[in-house]
């Protein structure tokens, strides 16, 4: 366990490396700095300004700077909004878009699961075949049409819910719905033929054969198995919410990091991108490993190396 | 109390799949009194894994019985419902399966496993369990058990898992034990083990066993009674001299030929028996073996063929032998 | 007893005599055995819902890309005077056309702020979110599943040192870098267009070419996997021994023995990919970095609906009807395909 932490730190710690230069690069391939945008703004002004951040000096050095700072944790003062690091907005940001993706993720999980077991359960019948039809139409809907047709019809039509910020619980609702379709119909189809697959498995026959009852075989034997596969997704769905916030945090104007990022990349706010990057790489590579540490709980055959 | 343990008459089953129903059993007579070994020999499909199963109501969920009895130490095994059958699986009848690899949960050790079952049929408490638990793994011959029982099934090998198997299904003392082809998915040196295992243990404890093979060889060293199934009907019954000294089945001959013998001098050669099982979708109207009989008849076509008697318990369902007994009355009509 | 039995079945001597061969055989009621394609066919034609996909998919690809052509209106024409019209409206200028006696093609879906027509622009933004999808999948399948063989072939160091590659490019957050490339690629596409054999960037458009480029370096990871895993599979078969007793080559093996052995997967994996593109380039496109105005695509006319939701809500809901549509229909179709050709592939 301990040389698995120290394998996936390496692996995060490369990734993060990886990362941050890949980035670095991409962005300093396009032609104009994040000060042309500006308006009346002066070449010496632009000057000072580039000078006060560095970006005067070769590219290499800029690299070998940021790459520096980004060691101490450091990663260095937004472009666009003066006087505020990348560390303060990420600090402020992200758990808004955090608490929602995680209700998301809570919401995909305990719904999408008995969803997909009571599928299975009913296999061929007309529950079934509802689930079926109800989840694959719902990964067929990619979130941002999901949370502009909620917002046209709940809020603009029927006026139910407020179709803007997160100030009170209410307004979770939209885009929790929003952002947690994708994910339910998608584990309530993996659970589903995952249970299936469970059911016909030998080890199920032997617990019938022991004279368990049908709801101890299903709890105990079926659900732990069935599970793996969900437990797997977990990681690019955490990725995947991550992503799929940029548009509800834009369309529901929820101040999160994923509408922060979109901002940061229309204004060229070098910094704020890398930071972002960076900071969401991180974040996910810990989210796997933690998935991968859950899932070797649950599966005792697989050992972490 | 009936004088059988299991007492089979008539069964029909059949199972209903996309394709149509296949009817799995046609027929089947089965009878078996207490501390007896029977085997059951046949091909893959032959029916009689479906045939055991059938004693601890353990169909698949599309599969049904369409007639005939089905009856373990005289009660209605058919017309329990599941909440009855549950007391008696793993209490009165255990079964080991094939594949002891895939047969035990994975993600549960194997003292949950074998707990579990002592739990659910017994008074025993907390310790007492556990304490159990460690006896079956003695039992069934395997060291450390205390150890073991902390283990998972995928860090154990494929006979340990079986002999594993064999402690869940001995947990609670059954009256029966049911082996589905306990020994094919194994080494053949782990087979003699686990054959020596099953003897062993039927001395100590006195159960029944129904042995289900396609093994000859397996079925000769244990059982007192063999059936000889095939498509979905028994072909030949008797005990295990009469199978093996005096076959009547053209297919009971067809396997004995098709068993290496290495004690001979001259190494006569291995026979298959050719062609393919039947489509049980579309059993033949005649006698099921008929395709792949050498002494196939007109006869044989057309019409299922009835029950010969032989000494003692001994039966075969072949026109040949109604054939034999055909001219015998004829030849006494003439005089 | 036994004989008054026998005698009771009226048995004939004729009976007992052997039977041919031929008899035996007309007994026996063989499925007839049909080879890959043919059994995979069979089981995809009885897949209603899956025949029934594959029809809409046609039927939409034929409205994207053969209907613009005839369409008495193009998706850049701006009519003046004729902006915002509802579905089936006319405008002053061609109400007055039409009272002249002159046969007017109706606005099925009225026309937008600039006067153009929305039906139209419906089918082409379909028509370039499908050859996104498209042809970013067929990149995706190329790349791969030469990558994913090279590295289950070999095995070994290659394989390790490849694998960690992807692991690597696993963990990193695709959407993130798919946005900045989607940002940034253009311009150095553009500077590359203008170099000589390069010209047909300009005309596809550089925001397509670096769509494309970015989903297939990006999105190649998890078709490498798979096909990694099904060669690892399939080298252990004799006929692979066979193919290098005989002197083939390594590239040889791997397209004719171990690539054609997984098209079943490939086919599949491609079809599934196909809806998945489609989902990415609509959401890169909704969030105004996919293809450039005035190229619709489905995504880009969902964002614009954005603003008039509340007057003109069709206008949102036309490419979101499509957007579903082919997404559930290729969904399906895929999910046809794997059951006929790759039951194992079922998680």
């Amino acid at each position: 366990m301990p040389k698995y932490i120290v394998k996936r730190a390496f692996m995060a710690a490369v990734t993060a490396f990886l990362v941050a230069t890949l980035t670095f690069f991409i962005m300093n391939m396009v032609p104009g700095g994040p000060f042309l945008a500006e308006k009346a703004v002066t070449p010496q002004a632009q000057a000072a300004m580039e000078a006060k951040f560095g970006l005067d000096k070769p590219l290499s050095e800029q690299y070998i700077t940021y790459m520096e700072d980004l060691m101490h944790g450091d990663l260095g003062p937004s472009l666009k909004k003066r006087g505020r690091t990348v560390n303060q907005i990420i600090a402020t940001k992200f758990p808004v878009s955090a608490k929602l993706g995680g209700i998301a993720i809570l919401v995909a999980v305990f719904v999408g699961v008995p969803l997909g077991s009571v599928a299975a359960f009913n296999r061929g019948k007309f529950l079934d075949n509802l689930i079926i039809v109800g989840s694959t139409a719902g990964i067929a809907i990619p979130n941002f049409l999901s949370s502009t047709l909620l917002m046209y019809f709940l809020s603009t039509k029927l006026n139910l819910l407020p179709s803007m910020g997160l100030n009170n619980p209410v307004n979770y609702i939209m885009p929790v719905i929003a952002l947690s379709l994708y994910p339910t119909a998608y584990i309530a189809r993996l659970m589903r033929s995952s249970m299936l697959d469970v059911m016909g498995q030998d080890y199920m026959r032997t617990a019938r054969a022991k004279g368990i009852s049908t709801f101890k075989s299903i709890f105990k034997h079926a659900l732990r198995n069935a599970i793996l596969p969900v437990v797997t997704y977990l990681g690019p769905l955490l990725a995947s919410l991550m992503t799929g916030s940029f548009i509800i945090e834009k369309i529901f104007t929820i101040p999160g990091l994923g509408s922060e990022f979109v901002g940061a990349i229309t204004s060229r706010d070098y910094p704020m991108i890398m930071g972002t990057t960076i900071f969401l790489a991180v974040f996910i590579i810990i989210m796997n490993m933690i998935v991968d540490i859950a899932y070797a709980y649950i599966d005792p055959r697989i050992k972490l190396k | 109390m009936s004088e059988y343990l299991v007492n089979i008459q008539h069964e029909k089953l059949s199972f209903f799949t996309p394709a149509g129903e296949v009817k799995a059993l046609n027929d089947v007579t089965i009878q078996m009194k207490e501390g007896e070994v029977l085997g059951i020999v046949g091909e893959s499909g032959s029916g009689k894994s479906v045939t055991a199963y059938s004693i601890m109501g353990l169909t698949a969920y599309n599969g049904k019985i369409m007639g005939g009895t089905v009856e373990f130490n005289g009660r209605r095994i058919d017309q329990m419902s599941e909440r009855e059958l549950r007391k008696i699986r793993g209490k009165e009848v255990s079964i080991i399966f094939q594949d002891p690899m895939t047969s035990l949960n994975p993600v549960y050790t194997i003292g949950n496993q074998i707990e579990e079952v002592i739990r659910l049929h017994t008074d025993k408490k907390g310790a007492q369990i556990h304490q159990r638990a460690r006896e079956l793994l003695s039992l069934v011959g395997i060291n450390e058990p205390e150890k073991r029982l902390r283990q998972y099934p995928h860090e154990l090998s494929g006979g340990m898992r079986q002999r594993v198997m064999i402690a869940i299904a001995l947990a609670c003392e059954p009256k029966l034990l049911i082996a589905d082809e306990p020994t094919t998915a194994l080494d053949v040196t782990i087979q003699a083990q686990i054959l020596e295992l099953m003897q062993e243990l039927k001395e100590k404890l006195g159960m029944g066993i129904i042995m289900i093979t396609h093994d000859l060889g397996v079925v000769a060293s244990m059982c007192d009674y063999i059936a000889v199934m095939y498509a979905g009907e028994i072909v030949e019954y008797g005990t295990a001299e009469d199978i093996f000294y005096n076959p009547q089945h053209e297919y009971t001959k067809g396997l004995l030929k098709s068993i290496p013998k290495f004690h001979e001098k001259e190494y006569s050669k291995l026979v298959p028996i050719e062609g393919q099982p039947v489509d049980m979708l579309n059993p033949p109207k005649g006698c099921p073996f008929a395709p792949r009989c050498t002494s196939c008849m007109k006869i044989c076509l057309n019409r299922k063929p009835e029950k010969t008697e032989f000494e003692g318990v001994h039966y075969s369902r072949c026109w040949l032998q109604q054939k034999k007994e055909y001219e015998a009355a004829m030849k006494g009509g003439n005089n | 007893m036994e004989k008054k039995n026998i005698l009771s079945f009226q048995l004939n001597v004729d009976d007992f005599v052997p039977a041919s061969s031929e008899e035996k055989q007309s007994l026996v009621v063989m499925r007839e055995s049909v080879s890959f394609w043919k059994d995979g066919m069979r089981r995809f034609k009885k897949n209603k819902i899956a025949m029934v996909s594959l029809l809409v998919v046609l039927v939409v690809m034929i409205f994207a890309f053969i209907v613009p052509m005839f369409y008495p209106y193009g998706y850049e024409q701006q009519m003046k005077g004729s902006e915002r019209l509802a579905p089936m409206e006319y405008s002053a200028d061609e109400q007055a056309r039409i009272d002249a006696g002159e046969d007017v093609f109706p606005h099925i879906l009225g026309t937008d702020q600039n006067g153009r027509d929305y039906a139209v622009r419906v089918m082409v933004g379909a028509r370039v979110s499908l050859t996104v999808g498209i042809v970013a999948s067929l990149l995706i399948l190329l790349i791969g599943s030469t990558y994913g063989a090279i590295a289950g072939y070999f095995g070994g160091m290659v394989d390790m040192v490849m694998m960690r590659i992807v692991d690597i490019l696993y963990t990193v957050p695709d959407v993130l870098i798919i946005i900045l490339l989607a940002t940034t690629l253009k311009f150095p596409l553009e500077v590359l267009a203008t170099y000589p054999g390069f010209s047909w960037i300009q005309k596809i458009g550089p925001n397509m070419v670096s769509m494309f480029l970015v989903f297939a370096l990006l999105y190649w990871v998890g078709m490498a996997r798979i096909v990694r895993g099904q060669i690892m599979v399939l080298k252990q078969n004799e006929y692979v021994t066979a193919a290098k007793a005989l002197g083939a080559n390594n590239g040889r093996i791997i397209k004719k023995h171990l690539l054609t052995n997984c098209i079943g997967t490939l086919i599949v994996t491609t079809t599934l990919q196909i809806p998945s593109s489609i989902f990415t380039e609509s959401f890169l496109s909704f969030l105004g970095l996919g293809v450039q105005a005035p190229m619709p695509s489905l995504g880009s006319l969902a964002s614009a609906a954005l603003n008039g939701l509340q007057t003109y809500p069709e206008k949102l809901f036309a490419p979101a009807f499509m957007i579903f549509v082919i997404i559930l229909s290729f969904n399906l179709l895929g999910d046809g395909l794997r059951d006929a050709f790759d039951p194992k592939l079922k998680n």
